[in-house]
C-alpha cells in the first residue's frame, strides 16, 4: 500500500502532455498515479492504447473497486467519474456531469483530498475548461501539494489558468520540470 | 493503539448515518464512501452548514430535508438505450438465447426514471418477444418510479435517444414508439403493459422471482465491497438456471463470491451467464 498518491487532471492537449510527463517520470517512479482526462464514453480505449505504448509504467483503465498498486497508472473511463475510495481502492460513479464533464477532475481531486490529505500531489495540465480549479482548492485545504502546468507553455492555457486563479497553487512549471518536481516530492511524501 | 485514530470527518459521518438509520431505517453505512461524501458535502452546502454533524439535527427534525437527501442518494442519470453497444450486444448475443424460452422474465434493478426499461421493451418488441415477456423494473426511489410509470420524457432528449437507438441496432425510428405533445414525448402504453414498476431496495429486500435476464448496470458502484457481494448474491439467487446477468461496463464480479459461478457471455459489455 502506498502512503501517498499522485492525481493528474488534463483536457484538450492532454494526450501529448501525459505521454511526455509519464515518459519523463520513468519506470522507477513508485507512487500510484490516477489520471482523469476529459473524454467521451468509449474513447478511453484509444487513450489507453497510446499511453500503454509510451509509458514506462503499467497503464490500466480503472474499474470500480480496483486496488491501486505502485508503479501503475490508472485512467478514468469515459462516462464515469473516477474517485479515490480509500487508501487502497478506486471507485466509479455516474453522478451528473461536473463542468460539463464526466469524468471530472474536480471529482477525482476532491475525493483524493478526503482520503490522502497532505500525502497527495495534484497536477493540472493543459485544457480548455475550468474543471480542476475546485479540486486544486480542496487539495490545498487538506494540506496536499499542488502543481500546475505553465499556461504559457500549455497547448491550451485555460485549465491551468483557472487553477492558478484560485491562489492555491504551489508550483507553476513547464512539463519537463513537473516530472523533476514529482520525483523530488515522491521521497519527501513517503517519509 | 495499532489502528490510526479516525478523522473527525469519519467520526461525524458515522454519527450521521447512525442517526439516519435509527430514525428512518435507511442503511447508508455500506454505501461507497467517495460517492456518499459527495452527497453529504452537497447537502452541507445547500443547508449552509459547516460540519457533517450539523446535518444530524436537520435530518432528524426536518423530514423534507431528509427526503431530499434520500432522493439524492438514488442516482437518476439514465437515457434511452444508454451505452448503445451494450444494447447491440443484447440484441445480437442474448436475444437468440431468450428466443428459446416460452416465457421471459426480465428484472431491471435500479431502473430510476425508467428509460432503459422502455428501451428493453422496444428491443424485445422488434425481436418478436414482447408478447411473451414480463419486465420488472424496480428502484427504491418512489419519485423516480412515479415518473417511470408515466413514460413521459422531455422532447429535447429525443435527438440523443434516437442516436442511441440507431447505434444500438434499432431498425425503425424511435419516434414510432411514442407520441409528442407539450414539449414531451410519451411512450406507447403497449410497451408499459409489459413492464411492472415496483419499489424494491437492493440493500434491504430479497429475491422476488426467478428471472431469465437481470440488468443491474452502474448501481453496484454506489455500494462498498461487502454490500456489492451481498447484492450480487441476491441477483445471482434471482436468476433461473442458465440465466443472464448484465452489470455496468466498468463494474466487475471478480472480487465477489459468485465470480466463479458465472461464465462470460460478452466480456467487453460485462454480460454473464449462470453456469450449469
Amino acid at each position: 500500500m502506498a502512503r501517498s498518491l499522485v492525481v493528474i487532471g488534463a483536457s484538450a492537449g492532454g494526450l501529448s502532455a501525459l505521454e511526455s510527463l509519464l515518459n519523463e517520470l520513468g519506470k522507477n517512479f513508485s507512487l500510484p498515479i490516477v489520471v482523469t482526462k476529459h473524454l467521451a464514453s468509449g474513447d478511453e480505449e484509444g487513450l489507453h492504447k497510446v499511453l500503454s505504448k509510451t509509458s514506462p509504467m503499467e497503464v490500466s483503465i480503472a474499474c470500480d473497486k480496483q486496488p491501486m498498486e505502485r508503479n501503475h497508472v490508472y485512467l478514468a473511463p469515459g462516462g464515469y467519474h473516477l474517485q479515490i475510495e480509500d487508501k487502497d481502492t478506486l471507485s466509479l460513479s455516474v453522478d451528473e456531469q461536473v463542468c460539463h464533464s464526466r469524468p471530472s477532475v474536480d471529482v477525482l481531486f476532491q475525493s483524493a483530498a478526503d482520503v490522502f490529505g497532505k500525502k497527495l500531489l495534484g497536477v493540472v495540465l493543459t485544457g480548455a475548461n475550468r474543471d480542476g480549479a475546485e479540486g486544486i482548492k480542496a487539495i490545498k485545504q487538506a494540506g496536499g501539494v499542488t502543481v500546475v502546468q505553465n499556461p504559457e507553455t500549455s497547448e491550451v492555457p485555460i485549465m491551468p489558468k483557472s487553477a492558478i486563479s484560485t491562489g492555491c497553487v504551489d508550483y507553476i512549471l513547464d512539463l519537463n520540470d513537473i516530472a523533476i518536481c514529482l520525483k523530488d516530492l515522491e521521497f519527501k511524501l513517503e517519509k | 493503539m495499532t489502528e490510526p485514530r479516525e478523522t473527525d470527518q469519519d467520526f461525524e459521518l458515522k454519527l450521521l448515518l447512525t442517526a439516519v438509520e435509527e430514525k428512518y431505517g435507511y442503511e447508508f453505512g455500506s454505501y461507497a464512501r467517495a460517492s456518499l461524501m459527495r452527497r453529504v458535502r452537497r447537502h452541507m452546502q445547500m443547508s449552509g452548514v459547516e460540519h457533517i454533524s450539523d446535518l444530524i439535527p436537520l435530518f432528524l427534525h426536518d423530514e423534507s430535508a431528509f427526503a431530499a437527501f434520500v432522493k439524492d442518494m438514488s442516482v437518476v442519470v439514465t437515457e434511452m438505450f444508454r451505452n448503445p453497444d451494450f444494447f447491440k450486444s443484447l440484441r445480437e448475443n442474448i436475444v437468440p438465447i431468450l428466443k428459446t424460452y416460452p416465457f421471459i422474465k426480465v428484472w431491471h434493478a435500479g431502473c430510476a426514471s425508467g428509460q432503459e426499461a422502455y428501451s428493453m421493451a422496444i428491443l424485445l418488441d422488434e425481436e418478436g418477444l414482447l408478447d411473451r415477456c414480463q419486465i420488472y423494473a424496480t428502484d427504491f426511489n418512489d419519485q423516480a418510479l412515479r415518473h417511470a410509470k408515466t413514460g413521459i420524457y422531455p422532447e429535447e432528449d429525443m435527438a440523443l435517444y434516437e442516436e442511441n437507438y440507431r447505434q444500438a441496432g434499432g431498425t425503425k425510428e424511435l419516434s414510432k414508439y411514442c407520441h409528442r405533445g407539450y414539449d414531451s414525448v410519451k411512450f406507447n402504453g403497449r410497451l408499459a403493459e409489459h413492464i411492472t414498476f415496483a419499489n424494491h431496495n437492493l440493500v434491504t429486500d430479497g429475491v422476488f422471482g426467478e428471472m431469465n435476464l437481470i440488468l443491474c448496470r452502474n448501481v453496484l458502484i454506489y455500494f462498498n465491497q461487502d454490500l456489492q457481494n451481498r447484492v450480487l448474491q441476491l441477483l445471482f439467487d434471482s436468476l433461473c438456471s442458465r440465466g443472464i446477468l448484465c452489470i455496468g461496463k466498468r463494474e466487475n464480479i471478480q472480487f465477489s463470491s459468485i465470480g466463479d459461478q458465472l461464465e462470460v457471455a460478452d466480456r467487453n459489455q460485462k454480460i454473464y451467464r449462470k453456469k450449469i
